[in-house]
């Protein structure tokens, strides 16, 4: 479904990402681990277009969209959950997942999924006429996840949904996050700092390093790899 | 005891301000006589004066702290919002405001009237503005040269080829949002204080082509006998003309709350206003940076080419003093102290910006005091606006 091809971003002249190569197939969860600075979130950023490939190419259904603009990429059907949440503080919980489907036409689809993700997070509804800034973490990064959802995307690009959240949140949201793949088969694309987490419901993953990927497989066998062990889970 | 400290503080300020304003209130030198006259009285005043402000200064900042404002706020904001919505109450004002209207220009004098069209293009110009800084978040420090374009459009083409006004007007418009896109593109990828930077140079090409370019707009003596707007072949008398022209004013007006309401609530709006808040999420949203900016350039510049246009058939001479960085300013204030993206609030930060140096015309000399005090005060005591912008909320029901 997705593929990159010795990809390669500059920040300025420093270069984030060396040559990434990697798949992932139509209803998989695939995980990208590393350390602070690997060039996780880069490559999620340009795979959104948002940074420009300098070089190599990411194929989307085998079509090449490393030339598009951001916004082309996403009316394709990638959203992306950006690092951070990002909601709109001032638009209340249900403007902030309408924005989701600004590109949508389909009225009666828009309210499925409406009710698809209030279902999904049942907090949501009770906030739903309170502005975005006011939420807790947890119920931000719920949102963000629920806009996201409210594309209807083919592909979702979740950057770090772990980022400041208690560990019985994040765990909550993960399964969600697993719950929703299974439910609507959509394909994850999954950046995470919480190696453990991530890997226990990703089907594949990639640990990355300095902007490159050194290591791939699938997620039961990187969760007892020796190098991922003492590099990333601790123990 | 905090009174007492209050005023031990009032007490320091008062000797201070005693002591600045000495040599100005208290010494004056009477160069004929060549003696020196000593006004204690003065000193008095200024004493209780400003001990008296002071007091007054230290209160409502209290007040403020306390919270109490908060509550009244939320309170006044809903106050107008209320009116709106409350239809019982609503259509009878607009009525009356209607009427009031419609009347004006025969209640009052031509003086009046005329003070309240300039007033009446500024509320234009401010809602104008509003789209680009209230609603879509870029600080626009030039927004006075599409007024000028606008306003030049109207002169030359009247000039050379006879184009009368109900054909410039919207060629004035477009024009505008022409140069609001020439302007918009270089600077899609700035932000905050570069985006004014650049707007400000803007701005100032503008006025500085009109000032130098003398073969086409005439420089500094500016284009004279512009004529006002035809009234179906009818020479009007002149103070005909600006009950005419007040009424054009007044449906523009009109036409452009109505405008900037719908897109306020269109998807457009939302657009802007998410735009402002978060460009990487809009991104990922497939919201189209680029156009959703051009377009709040292009919008927004279009109210200020055809007030323009008005500006020229009102004035009947226009030159490049007319359009100085002064009035992009004066606009900026108006939306920034009526209430950034509320509608309410740019009309009345309008009238009262313009209005309130026109009546304090006798005081010529505190005119900018007055001003600026009013502008520090509402700046603390109303951070959001006199009329803080309401957005509609949405009524989701399960």
């Amino acid at each position: 479904m997705l593929k990159l091809k010795d990809l390669q971003a500059f920040y300025g002249n420093i270069q984030a990402l060396k040559g990434i190569s990697l798949e992932i197939q139509e209803g998989e969860i695939i995980s990208l681990i590393g350390a602070n600075g690997a060039g996780k979130s880069t490559t999620l950023m340009t795979i959104s277009g948002i940074v420009p490939a300098r070089e190599g190419e990411i194929l989307f259904k085998d079509k090449p969209i490393n030339k598009l603009p951001p916004d082309k990429i996403a009316a394709l059907g990638i959203s992306q959950v950006p690092e951070g949440r990002r909601i709109f503080p001032y638009l209340t919980v249900m403007e902030n997942l309408d924005m989701g489907a600004f590109l949508r036409n389909d009225k009666s689809g828009v309210k499925q999924d409406l009710e698809y993700v209030l279902e999904l997070f049942p907090i949501l509804a009770e906030r739903r006429n309170q502005a975005g800034g006011t939420l807790s973490g947890g119920e931000q990064q719920m949102l963000a996840i629920s806009r996201a959802i409210m594309t209807r995307p083919k592909l979702l690009l979740l950057d770090e949904p772990s980022l400041g959240l208690a560990p019985i949140i994040t765990k909550q949201i993960f399964e969600i996050i697993k719950k929703f793949n299974k439910e609507s088969n959509t394909t994850i694309f999954l950046v995470e700092q919480n190696a453990n987490l991530a890997l226990q419901v990703a089907d594949r993953g990639y640990v990355m390093e300095n902007g490159v990927i050194t290591i791939s497989d699938t997620g039961e066998n990187l969760l007892v790899n020796e190098d991922v062990k003492k590099a990333y889970l601790g123990i | 005891m905090i009174v007492m400290d209050e005023i031990k503080k009032s007490c320091v300020a008062t000797l201070w301000f005693i002591f600045l304003t000495f040599p100005i209130a208290v010494i004056k030198i009477d160069s004929i006589n060549n003696t020196v006259k000593w006004r204690w009285l003065n000193m008095v005043y200024i004493g209780v004066g400003s001990f008296f402000l002071s007091m007054l200064w230290r209160y409502m900042i209290k007040k403020k702290e306390m919270g109490g404002q908060k509550e009244k706020k939320k309170k006044e904001a809903g106050f107008f919002y209320k009116i709106s919505q409350n239809r019982k109450i609503f259509i009878p004002l607009c009525v009356l405001l209607g009427v009031f209207t419609i009347l004006f220009p025969h209640i009052f004098s031509m003086y009046q009237t005329t003070i309240m069209i300039s007033a009446l293009i500024y509320v234009m110009l401010g809602l104008g503005l509003n789209i680009v800084v209230g609603l879509a978040g870029l600080l626009d420090l030039g927004y006075v040269a599409f007024f000028a374009l606008g306003a030049y459009l109207y002169a030359l083409l009247n000039m050379h080829y006879g184009v009368s006004f109900w054909v410039a007007l919207p060629l004035g418009g477009m024009l505008a949002a022409l140069f609001g896109l020439v302007l918009g593109y270089p600077v899609l990828k700035l932000r905050g204080d570069y985006l004014a930077i650049v707007t400000l140079g803007f701005g100032e090409i503008i006025r500085i082509i009109s000032q130098n370019w003398d073969a086409v707009t005439f420089g500094p003596s500016g284009i004279a006998n512009i004529p006002p707007p035809p009234f179906f072949g009818v020479k009007l008398s002149l103070q005909a003309t600006s009950t005419y022209i007040f009424y054009i004013i007044v449906v523009l007006v009109i036409f452009t709350i109505f405008i900037i309401n719908r897109l306020k609530d269109s998807r457009i709006g939302r657009a802007w206003v998410a735009l402002k808040d978060d460009e990487i999420a809009c991104q990922s949203m497939g919201i189209d940076k680029g156009k959703t900016k051009l377009t709040a350039f292009a919008l927004g510049a279009t109210w200020a080419g055809m007030a323009g246009v008005v500006f020229a058939a009102k004035t009947t001479f226009i030159n490049p003093a007319s359009f100085t960085i002064w009035e992009s300013i004066i606009i900026l204030c108006i939306v920034v102290l009526g209430g950034m993206g509320s509608i309410a609030g740019v009309i009345s930060g309008a009238l009262l910006l313009i209005l309130l140096p026109e009546y304090l015309r006798a005081f010529a000399q505190y005119r900018m005091l007055a001003f600026a005090s009013v502008l520090i005060l509402m700046m603390i005591f109303r951070p959001n606006g006199m009329i803080e912008n309401v957005r509609k909320i949405y009524k989701f029901k399960q």
